[in-house]
């Protein structure tokens, strides 16, 4: 057994698991599918005198469409890839997921526990980020929403609070006047990106929201205008203005010098892509 | 609620392979090491044993999903197969695996009991498996022997053949 010794409570309801996390609050490692979880406990990373397993709490796995899409914190990108709702309403969540680890991952993974964890190459993240949606956080003292853009606060560092868990994601919906993209590079299909771009184009407002991954810390939003009938001159123009605008991380895998030539080149190729959907490119 | 006392065991019932099975375990247990050191169940290899290198995916309610990252108490009334539980009664290969020994797509071995857990989800969801879906989903495993080829072909073939079996039984029951 590779993990260190830990209480394990598997908590049936939302209640039940409030109630867990107002009694032990910071002690608590909360595991939904475990797919980073779990490597990190066999590593002893990280070493919880309680783990609670929010596996079996059937509300937490529901879709819902209203003015937004609401995802509960235990959809696993499996099903959420294959959701009708999120297909048609969330594109570029679509668009991004099968970057998200592997199909196996995916089996057990979930949407809810990739924003818990905030790696900074992750793709969950830095779509609901891109798409200026929010993290609703529960606990037995209130229930608030977050906007993705104050919740990662670092690596791996959000501002959930130690009692509470997160419930749901809002996703805005994709109205028929917004065109997506979704690109990353990554060593191998499945691996860390190294940089993802995530990019959405407002037609009508010829304005685009652009949203790095991978880059710096967190993920890193900008807002561009693109005015219908732009071409590729100024498209490269603006990725590589946008490019300079940027944090950027060294490490084993890549220089920030690095990351920055990449992220220039998605940025293009995610902008150009979602023009091209649009029929707004020259 | 369920809680469990670190270092304390806790039973788990569960079915593996089409059997009933129930166990003891600590907390921190894995499935993978269930399987092995409690249930003596050898055909689940083990190998990073942090999610990467795919060689203990089981299925787990039909699904791919990787033993060393699920603790044992979570498969609690789940129904877990193994590649011991691939083969029939009396050990006779299946058609997917038939189908990796003609087209050569094992060599030592180690990887194979995970990448046919994943390939038997894989090839139950659809009818048609592109080359592309096929190294999509192998992305997930890693083999050090075989470069993958033999493993792209042996998965295409029995997608084709269980389609073209398929087919054949549609038309003989027209005929009947």
């Amino acid at each position: 057994m590779k993990p260190t010794a830990f209480k394990y409570v598997r908590a049936d309801s939302i209640e039940e698991a409030l109630s867990v996390l107002a009694r032990y609050g910071e002690d608590v490692r909360v595991v939904a599918g475990g797919q980073s979880l779990g490597a990190l406990l066999n590593m002893r990373i990280v070493t919880p005198p309680i783990v609670l397993d929010i596996n079996r709490i059937v509300a937490l796995s529901k879709v819902e469409s209203g003015r937004a899409v609401v995802t509960g914190a235990m959809v696993r990108q499996a099903d959420a890839l294959s959701n009708g709702t999120i297909r048609r309403d969330v594109k570029l969540l679509a668009l991004a997921l099968p970057h998200v680890g592997h199909y196996q991952t995916r089996n057990r993974g979930t949407l809810g526990g990739s924003v818990a964890h905030a790696d900074p190459s992750a793709e969950i993240p830095l779509v609901l980020a891109t798409l200026g949606g929010e993290i609703e956080l529960c606990s037995a003292r209130r229930v608030r929403r977050v906007a993705a853009k104050h919740f990662f606060r670092s690596a791996l560092v959000t501002s959930r609070g130690g009692d509470e868990l997160i419930t749901a994601l809002h996703w805005p919906r994709a109205t028929s006047d917004v065109e997506t993209a979704f690109f990353e590079f990554a060593v191998r299909e499945g691996d860390f990106a190294i940089v993802a771009v995530a990019c959405a184009f407002e037609r009508q407002a010829g304005r685009m929201r652009l949203g790095f991954g991978g880059c710096g810390d967190v993920p890193q939003v900008v807002e561009v205008s693109a005015p219908s009938g732009i071409n590729t001159n100024a498209v490269e123009e603006i990725a590589r203005d946008l490019s300079k605008q940027l944090d950027y991380r060294s490490d084993l895998l890549a220089s920030a010098n690095y990351r920055r030539s990449l992220a220039t080149v998605l940025a293009r190729n995610a902008m150009i892509a979602s023009l091209e959907k649009a029929r707004a490119y020259a | 609620m369920l809680e469990v006392e670190a270092g304390a065991k806790t039973t788990i019932h569960f079915t593996l392979n089409g059997k009933p099975a129930k166990a003891e375990a600590e907390t921190r247990m894995q499935l993978a090491d269930l399987l092995r050191h409690v249930l003596k169940q050898y055909g689940t290899h083990v190998g990073c044993e942090h999610g990467i290198c795919g060689a203990c995916t089981v299925l787990i309610d039909g699904r791919a999903v990787r033993s060393c990252l699920i603790f044992a108490a979570q498969v609690e009334g789940s129904t877990v197969t193994t590649v011991e539980g691939l083969a029939g009664e009396l050990g006779e290969l299946n058609d997917l695996q038939m189908a990796f020994r003609k087209h050569h797509a094992l060599q030592c071995g180690f990887c194979t009991p995970g990448i046919l857990a994943s390939a038997t989800q894989f090839l139950n969801e659809r009818a048609v498996a592109s080359e592309r879906d096929i190294r999509d989903m192998l992305s997930g495993h890693i083999c050090r022997c075989t470069g993958y080829t033999g493993i792209v072909e042996a998965i295409s073939a029995t997608a084709q053949n269980r389609k073209s079996r398929d087919k054949k039984q549609t038309s003989t029951e027209k005929d009947e």
